[in-house]
Order: C-alpha cells, then sequence, then structure tokens
C-alpha cells in the first residue's frame, strides 16, 4: 500500500512537499524583523513572514504558519530560497518558483495553499515602506536601484508583470 | 499501522471473507430461477435477510437489500415521499420532510433534489452543542403535510447519538413516518427497530466489518413506501436487480458476529475511547472534544485543536503509521470547514478546520491508544509552534 501511495499514484503530495512538512525550515517569528507581512486569504490559512534586511540583502527570513501541509511546505520553500538572496532576487521568487522548487502542487491546492512568496513579497515591502515614511526615499545603490524603492502592490515588475 | 477511521470503513471479517470466497467459488445460481442451484442460491439469500433482520429485531420480509447506506437513504426519502404522491390528498400529506442540519450528505442532499425535482420542503433542525437534536423541535416543525422525518441514529463525524425513541413516539403520535441512518449504529450497539420506534432503516455492511458495496433498508410493514428500482421485480419488486448473492451472504455472516461479539466489544471498546479521551485532554491544552461525552458511539473521538489544520494532523499522524480521518478536506481549495461543526454553534472560528476524527475497532488495543496520545501530543505541539497567535 504504501508503495501504491509514495510513488505518485497518489498525486496529493510529492515527497519534497512531505519533506519540508516533516522537517520545515526557517521557521518562527523574527522579534526585531525589519519588514513584516500577514496574507490570510482563500481557506482560513494564515501566511505570516518577517524579513531582517542588512545591506540590501534578506540576512534572515522566518514566517509562522497556519495551513495545511502544502502551506506549510510552500513557506519552508520559500524561505529558504529567499534568505540570503539580495532585495531584487528575492522579489523575483514568486508562486511558481515555489511551486517548481517543491516538484509540483496538488491542483486543487494551487491558489489557497501557495500564498508564501506572496507574504515574503510583501514583507519586503514592508520594510521598503517604512523605510520610506523614515525620510529614505534614496535608492540604493545598486544595478536593479528602482527595486529598493516601496512599490505598491499592483505596480508592474521589470518584466511588465503585476502582482 | 494503527487503523483509527473504522467509521469510514471496516476490514472484512475473516470469517465474512471465507464465507464470500465460499458463495462466489460454488453458488453462482440466480435465485430467482428454479432448478437446484437456483433454489440453492436463493436458500443463501433468505438465510441472511433472517441475519440481517435478527440483528435490528425485524421481520425478514422488511429487509430490503440495497447496494450500500447510501442507496438506503435514497430509498427511504424517495419511496415515502413517492409514495405520498401516488396517494395525493387521500392521506391528507404532502411533501414536507423534517431532517437535521447534521445528517449525512446522502440525506441531506436527497432532500434536496426531492425538493429541486419533487417540490418538496424540507425543514432542517439545529443541533445544540454536543450535536443533540430537540425532540421539541421535532414535534414543533411537523405540520400537516408532513411526509417523513428522517433523523440520523448516531452522527458519523461527531458520534452523538440521537434521542430517537423520544422522536420515535412523536412521530408516531402525529402519524408520520420515521426513517433513521443507523449506518454508524447497527453491529456496533444493540438496535431494535420496535424498540426504537422507527418505521425505515438503513444499514450499510461495511461499517460492522462486511463488505463494501451491500447494505439494508428496513421498511416497518405498513409504511407508505413505493418502489422507484424497477425491472426484474427482486426484492419483493422494491428494488430490482440480480441480487449480489456473495455481498449478500458476507453482509448476514457480519450481522451474526457483531451480534454475537457486540457486548463484549462494545465495553471494551467504550473504555478504549475514555481512555484515549483522557489522554488527550490531559496532554493537550486547548484540545477540545466535539460531541457529547456520554451519548456518544463506543468508538468514535473527535477532537478539535486551535489554529491547526486537521489536514497537517492527518498527514503528520499518517507518516507516523496512524490512519486518522479530519474533519476538513479541503480538496476543493474552498477549505468548507464539516457542515457539522458548524451546525454546533459556539465553536470558536479556529478550531472550524482544525478537527479530526479518531475511529476505533477491533484491531486497537490498550497500547495503541499510548501510541497515539503520544505521537498526537508531540505533533500537535510541532505545529503550535509554527502559528503562536
Ligand atoms: C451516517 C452515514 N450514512 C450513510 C453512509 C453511506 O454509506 P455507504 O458508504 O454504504 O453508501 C455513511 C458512510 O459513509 C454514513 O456514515
Ligand atoms: S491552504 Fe487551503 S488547503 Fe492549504
Amino acid at each position: 500500500m504504501n508503495s501504491l501511495t509514495k510513488e505518485g499514484i497518489c498525486p496529493m503530495y510529492s515527497p519534497k512537499i512531505i519533506e519540508h512538512f516533516q522537517n520545515p525550515r526557517k521557521a518562527g517569528k523574527i522579534p526585531d524583523a525589519d519588514g513584516i507581512a500577514t496574507i490570510a486569504e482563500g481557506c482560513g490559512d494564515i501566511f505570516r513572514f518577517y524579513v531582517k534586511i542588512r545591506n540590501n540583502r534578506l540576512e534572515k527570513v522566518g514566517y509562522e504558519v497556519k495551513g495545511c501541509p502544502v502551506a506549510i511546505a510552500c513557506c519552508s520553500m520559500t524561505a529558504t530560497l529567499a534568505e540570503g538572496k539580495s532585495l531584487a532576487d528575492a522579489m523575483m521568487i514568486t508562486n511558481e518558483v515555489v511551486e517548481k522548487a517543491l516538484g509540483g502542487l496538488p491542483p486543487e491546492k494551487k491558489h489557497c495553499s501557495n500564498l508564501a512568496a506572496d507574504a515574503l513579497y510583501e514583507a519586503i515591502q514592508d520594510y521598503l515602506y517604512k523605510r520610506a515614511l523614515a525620510g529614505n526615499t534614496a535608492p540604493a545603490a545598486s544595478g536593479d536601484d528602482w527595486r529598493y524603492m516601496y512599490l505598491p502592490r499592483d505596480v508592474p515588475d521589470s518584466k511588465g508583470n503585476r502582482r | 499501522m494503527i487503523y483509527l477511521d473504522h467509521a469510514a470503513t471496516t476490514p472484512l471479517h475473516p470469517e465474512v471473507a471465507a464465507v464470500m470466497y465460499d458463495v462466489m467459488q460454488k453458488c453462482y445460481g440466480n435465485p430467482s430461477t428454479t432448478y437446484t442451484i437456483g433454489r440453492e442460491a436463493r436458500e443463501l439469500l433468505e438465510n441472511a435477510r433472517k441475519q440481517v433482520a435478527d440483528l435490528i429485531c425485524a421481520q425478514p420480509e422488511e429487509i430490503i437489500f440495497t447496494s450500500g447506506g447510501t442507496e438506503s437513504d435514497f430509498l427511504a426519502l424517495w419511496g415515502v415521499v413517492c409514495s405520498h404522491k401516488e396517494q395525493g390528498s387521500k392521506k391528507g400529506r404532502g411533501s414536507h420532510i423534517i431532517t437535521s442540519s447534521i445528517e449525512h450528505h446522502a440525506v441531506l442532499n436527497n432532500s434536496a433534489n426531492l425538493a429541486k425535482y419533487l417540490d418538496c420542503t424540507v425543514t432542517y433542525l439545529p443541533v445544540d452543542g454536543d450535536g443533540l437534536i430537540d425532540p421539541a423541535d421535532v414535534k414543533q416543525a411537523i405540520r400537516s403535510d408532513t411526509t417523513l422525518i428522517s433523523i440520523m441514529h448516531a452522527n458519523n463525524e461527531i458520534g452523538t447519538i440521537e434521542p430517537i425513541e423520544e422522536i420515535a413516539s412523536i412521530a408516531r403520535e402525529e402519524g408520520v413516518p420515521f426513517h433513521i441512518d443507523a449506518v454508524q449504529t447497527v453491529g456496533h450497539i444493540p438496535v431494535d427497530v420496535n424498540k426504537l420506534g422507527v418505521d425505515l432503516l438503513s444499514l450499510s455492511g461495511h461499517k460492522f466489518y462486511g463488505p463494501k458495496g451491500v447494505g439494508a433498508l428496513y421498511v416497518r410493514q405498513g409504511t407508505p413506501f413505493t418502489s422507484l428500482l424497477q425491472g426484474g421485480g427482486q426484492e419483493r419488486g422494491y428494488r430490482s436487480g440480480t441480487e449480489n448473492l456473495p455481498g449478500i451472504v458476507g453482509l448476514g455472516k457480519a450481522a451474526v458476529i457483531a451480534q454475537r461479539d457486540m457486548e463484549k466489544e462494545q465495553q471494551r471498546l467504550e473504555k478504549l475511547r475514555d481512555a484515549l479521551i483522557k489522554g488527550i485532554e490531559e496532554q493537550i491544552p486547548g484540545a477540545r472534544l466535539n460531541g457529547h461525552r456520554t451519548k456518544r458511539l463506543p468508538h468514535n473521538v473527535n477532537f478539535a485543536f486551535p489554529n491547526i489544520e486537521g489536514e497537517s494532523l492527518l498527514l503528520g499522524l499518517d507518516l507516523q503509521g496512524i490512519a486518522v480521518s479530519s474533519g476538513s478536506a479541503c480538496s476543493t481549495g474552498s477549505e468548507e470547514p464539516s457542515h457539522v461543526l458548524r451546525a454546533l454553534g459556539g465553536l470558536p472560528d479556529q478550531y472550524l478546520n482544525g478537527a479530526i476524527r479518531m475511529t476505533l475497532g477491533r484491531s486497537n488495543t490498550e497500547e495503541d491508544i499510548t501510541t497515539v496520545i503520544e505521537a498526537l501530543a508531540t505533533l500537535v505541539k510541532k505545529l503550535n509552534q509554527l502559528f503562536s497567535s
């Protein structure tokens, strides 16, 4: 029976989802976070991301999640992908990137379980917004200057995609 | 594996499997034929009918074999309503159905279909915080055109046993046929159609160690009831179709075994159930028992945990070889919390998605209970750490 369910005849959970669900990476809140965002859409699940930023890099990423196994795995994968990246690169992590990294998601889970990357993006935006409020509107020195400014959610990214 | 989902289905009892195998191999005759092997098949069929009737203290003529609980519920609802339609105003009854908000979907959705296709009106009675229906509500809901009352004997999710006898005496006083969905009780606790005073009763084989895809509908003699499945006229015309003989013989055998072992098994399971409840309440802060504490199926335990999703508990236990059921499956993506938990009212929102049901059975031991409590306590702690407010 195990071989039936584990070899992928049951399409529910990929081995990677199960692995991240069992051992979620980087879970937990960051008390002195620079940016925080919560997404609670869809089915009652809650995704909350924390970012600690240093020199325009995600020095630390943490999260809290209340949700199904897929939601937990998405948070774990998102945090794993994001930590250590520059803000610009981290903002390029989309839900689709997370899905691919997990080896695919069950179709019925796609829209409500896969919101971790959105929450991360919003947490980075929260940091940029707070920075702007504090009067620091100067783009950081980097090739991706414009990305280091606060962007309301529906401003298109460099490829013209709206989030 | 520790199997804790006996309310979903049970394994086939080895003695049941043995008789079924025998019938499958040796008795291929059609019970409607009159030569020797047909007559042999007929004898097996009628013997099984008597065995099932005995389990619920009915007469064999009052048993109609079906394909399971769903079909029994369907036939009961449609059969009674259509019979009233047939008799028209003669009986002075119309097309009002009374049921509850915590029924199995076989009753809920068939009631909805009767509303849709036959213009029935349906009253869905509320339940209290423990899932109990108030017989006074039934009395109040009865109208001059009430055709049928359909209430489940015990709820499949939270295990609460409804006050069937009291409702039955009200139904009888008012002359309204009374159907119960006893899929979760038959074979587990004593069910006597006369003591309960019901007119129709649904049961299903695979819930008490019998085969899947076979069940029965009890219809008390004299109950307004019409046949829906037309064809060769089997089951006294009430359910046409060549009988599933191996299944029916298996159902009969399961009935005999259930009756034989009931008292002992019921007591044993009640003890295990209470130990499981006690262990969880002692070791897991915030755990909330769903369903009535004592008016409860001997094998049902249902708990909700705040800020945790049932599906995560289910998978977390599954990965440790423990099979349980979660109250809500977010398979649709819209994550509908169970209609039963919702109907209980008063259950705080953060509990709605976090229910799991553990239903015990023959294979479970005291040791299993200890293992499960420990595994669950550890898992809840771990998942709680993922979310703090
Ligand atoms: C209360 C109740 N009614 C009806 C059914 C349906 O029975 P079956 O699976 O035999 O169609 C079930 C089982 O799922 C049940 O628990
Ligand atoms: S978040 Fe809805 S199912 Fe995972």
